[in-house]
């Protein structure tokens, strides 16, 4: 496995909500990473966001791990919840809200602190 | 791209949907919406909903042809 591929999982083992996306939650690149973010946002999530246009292999491995073809991805405890589609599909029947008490306990908006992580090696 | 090869690739991976739509959204020919309501998605999850769209354009997903793809699924009931 390259060092890539387990940054990358350690990035969605660890985090709470993970969000592959294009730009970082500050500065979103891609309207469909936009609606991920606004969705998780407005269920209180804690996003931690990853650049994946920081390195093109970073997608290429996101994919090969995840299954899914397309950005944004969001991962939720380890395990993927889908793209800007789903993840807004579930907010807006308050589906989301359900998922993250369940996986991250009912108290899981007190953290919700925005954070980027980066899976490359620093130069 | 036209949405032509993209309508048969789904219909050919839903054959018995009751509904399958394809427009291109912009008219650039990469960005699309898809929505389909078949009897393959009851009892499913969304993301295999999802998953199973994204099998059915595997091929033009991978090479770039579609840059991006929104999807819609509705099950039979």
């Amino acid at each position: 496995m390259t060092e890539l591929r387990e940054r990358i999982q350690e990035v969605i083992q660890n985090e709470p909500v993970a969000l592959f996306m294009k730009g970082t939650p500050q500065f979103v690149m891609c309207g469909n990473s936009d609606r991920a973010l606004r969705a998780l946002r407005k269920a209180g999530a804690p996003v931690t966001g990853v650049d994946v246009l920081a390195d093109p292999a970073i997608r290429r491995e996101l994919s090969a791990i995840s299954g899914w073809p397309t950005i944004p991805q969001v991962f939720v405890n380890g395990e993927l919840i889908g793209g800007a589609d789903i993840t807004e599909e579930l907010g807006a029947s308050g589906e989301l809200t359900r998922v993250l008490e369940e996986k991250l306990g009912a108290d899981y908006r007190a953290e919700a602190e925005e954070r980027t992580a980066s899976v490359l090696t620093p130069a | 791209m036209a949405t032509e090869p993209l309508q048969k690739l789904l219909e050919h991976a839903f054959p018995d949907a009751s509904e399958l739509r394809i427009e291109d959204r912009t008219g650039g020919g990469d960005h699309f919406q898809v929505t389909i309501a078949s009897p393959r998605f009851d009892g499913l999850t969304l993301l295999d909903q999802h998953r199973l769209v994204n099998e059915a354009l595997a091929d033009p997903l991978r090479d770039g042809t579609i840059h991006e793809l929104r999807i819609k699924t509705k099950g039979s009931e």
